[in-house]
């Protein structure tokens, strides 16, 4: 609007514009645009990918069948479609990730951004930052090798080679940094004169850590819990290494158990023919994990939109 | 009854139960940060132990084998791990940054699609490394036909480290003060001039920081490969873009999932080879982003 159609001295940007296309510049723009149009092409064909196959899958295979039995055994004959067995592993092992990560990583993050001096965070946050950074395979050996035996000789009770427990400790530490430095950033961006007034009115740190800092932080540390939960629900390597490879629908930590990224990672490395109904569970599987994973990053983008705390 | 009660556990709160309870506290905090960092150093600390004796060059120079750990190496998974991680490089960064152009410097926010490709990209960084496997798998191995080769698996982690490149690298040109564009734009240089002329010069460490820490994401990923063909017995490497391949997680993964003990320290030897890698590529990164980076 600024300039319009008064804009006709000569000279001002407005008719140097006009005067000529530039088709250099449109076609970078052109192209620059595809680029990020590509992300969206990503998005359509995991999409397109996971849906003909999940289809022809529920034409094979009922429905009921998939969400209601607690058998899970494609490859046996006759074959058994329950999809239990894998949700409830995947949820077992998530669990016990959860209940690792958010003490750790909360308290990690309380620290880091009440407590710590500069120069006990510059030390801290690399830890952090390396142990975001170690391959998952590497966590995968580790809980197999390392922490299966060490659980096996300190517990009272039997645990198998192979058992949720391990796998799902390992995941927790693995999502340690997620729940740690994205709390982090939401109780630093809490401003300082919140903490102030609390001072003021003569709390500790401690309470107004807890009760002044945690509050108005609490939908950053929520969002960064449920990315946390999504990255431990789709972790593949440690629980394919370490908890086992056979469905069991069980309570036991103790026991081998396959989560639904390990049932993926499974079936997909075989040399699956296509067009078979093995072939189509896969993608089904994917697409049950896709929807939950989807849902949960998008309650967390929602939930940091509606309750956010704006400060100035 | 309310009004009366503030100020007495506000009193109450600064100093009758402090001592003990606080101390306990920030002890607690410390204890936890210092459990992932014993878990940290646990882990390293075993990996090394447990590989030591198969740390020398059979590792680099020998192929590896099913029959004998004793002179199984991992010099296929390693050129294949360069092979796929320079074409994902030669794939995703580029991509990326211009994405991240176009995000920064020319998208107009208001515009719904826009909106869209910002949600997107968002999204697509917390979709499950496995789903992109299934993406290789139906897409870009069996519907556009390219196989199980290099070039699938760097596609596929391409599209899985783009979101990590695109967000590093609009940080990064952002960073550049508008004041910047503003100078050139007024000495009559066009819009692209001034995004390659000033813009990107300024943001390339940050844009290179971040492009590196990508990679050295995809180069530790397992679980897509998986679903790719790379788990198959490779004994040679690999001698073009079409040609099958193993790389270094999956040659670890492959060894940890054989029974003999042998085998076991040869992954762990594998690992400290991985993490080595990892560990120059992160040093590079942080070196640049120390070296080169502009405070305005």
């Amino acid at each position: 609007m600024a300039g319009g159609d008064t804009a006709t001295v000569p000279g001002t940007p407005q008719s140097l514009a006009r005067s000529r296309p530039r088709y250099g510049e449109m076609a970078i723009k052109a192209i620059l645009l595809i680029a990020a149009l590509v992300s969206v092409a990503t998005t359509v064909g995991i999409v397109v990918s996971l849906l003909e196959p999940t289809i022809k899958f529920f034409g094979e295979v009922s429905a009921v069948e998939f969400f209601t039995s607690t058998d899970w055994g494609p490859l046996f004959e006759p074959p058994h479609y329950g999809v239990l067995p894998l949700v409830s592993a995947t949820l077992i092992t998530t669990g016990i990730a959860i209940v690792v990560a958010v003490p750790l990583g909360l308290a990690s993050a309380i620290y880091l951004s009440e407590y710590a001096k500069p120069r006990v965070r510059k030390f801290f946050k690399p830890v952090l930052e390396v142990l975001a950074g170690i391959p998952t395979v590497v966590f995968g050996f580790f809980a197999l090798s390392f922490v299966t035996p060490l659980l096996r000789s300190v517990l009272p009770f039997e645990i198998e080679i192979f058992n949720a427990l391990s796998a799902g400790l390992v995941v927790g530490f693995m999502i340690i940094p997620i729940v740690a430095s994205l709390s982090e950033d939401a109780m630093s961006a809490v401003p300082n004169s919140l903490r102030e007034g609390s001072f003021a009115l003569g709390a500790s740190r401690m309470i107004t850590s807890l009760r002044v800092v945690l509050p108005a932080a609490f939908s950053g540390i929520v969002a960064a819990v449920i990315l946390a939960i999504s990255r431990g629900a789709g972790e593949t390597m440690i629980v394919y290494i370490a908890g086992g490879g056979q469905p069991n629908f069980t309570l036991d930590l103790g026991q081998a158990m396959q989560t639904m990224a390990a049932f993926i990672a499974a079936a997909g490395s075989g040399d699956v023919p296509v067009g078979t109904v093995d072939y189509d569970t896969i993608f089904a599987v994917g697409a049950l994990l896709f929807v939950m994973t989807f849902v949960m990053n998008f309650v967390s983008a929602r939930l940091v939109r509606k309750y956010r705390e704006v400060y100035e | 009854m309310a009004v009366l009660s503030t100020p007495r556990s506000a009193v109450e709160l600064a100093s009758k139960g402090r001592p003990v309870k606080e101390i306990l506290f920030r002890t607690v905090l410390l204890a936890s940060l210092a459990l992932a960092l014993i878990f940290l150093i646990a882990l390293l600390t075993f990996v090394l132990t447990e590989g030591w004796p198969r740390l020398d060059a059979r590792l680099w120079e020998n192929m590896p084998s099913i029959r004998n750990p004793e002179i199984a190496g991992a010099q296929s998974a390693i050129t294949g791990t360069l092979w796929v991680i320079s074409l994902t490089a030669v794939f995703t960064i580029p991509t990326g940054i211009a994405a991240a152009i176009y995000l920064e410097e020319y998208a107009d926010r208001t515009r719904w699609y826009n909106r869209v490709i910002e949600l997107n990209i968002q999204n697509l960084a917390a979709i499950p490394s496995i789903v992109y496997g299934i993406l290789g798998l139906g897409i870009i191995a069996r519907t556009i036909g390219l196989g199980f080769s290099v070039i699938t698996a760097s596609i596929t982690l391409g599209l899985l480290v783009l979101p990590i490149v695109i967000i590093a690298s609009r940080e990064a040109i952002r960073a550049v003060p508008p004041s910047i564009r503003e100078g050139s734009l007024a000495l009559g240089a066009t819009q692209w001039q001034t995004i390659y002329r000033q813009v990107l010069p300024a943001s390339i460490p940050g844009i290179a920081t971040g492009s590196i820490l990508a990679l050295s994401r995809a180069i530790g990923e397992a679980a897509p490969l998986i679903m790719l063909g790379a788990v198959s017995f490779i004994r040679f490497n690999p001698d073009g873009i079409f040609a099958s391949y193993t790389v270094l997680p999956i040659q670890i993964f492959n060894w940890i999932s054989q029974s003999r003990e042998g085998f076991h320290v040869l992954a762990a030897a594998a690992i400290v080879i991985l993490l080595l890698i990892l560990l120059l590529m992160n040093s590079v990164a942080i070196w640049l982003r120390n070296r080169y980076q502009k405070r305005w």
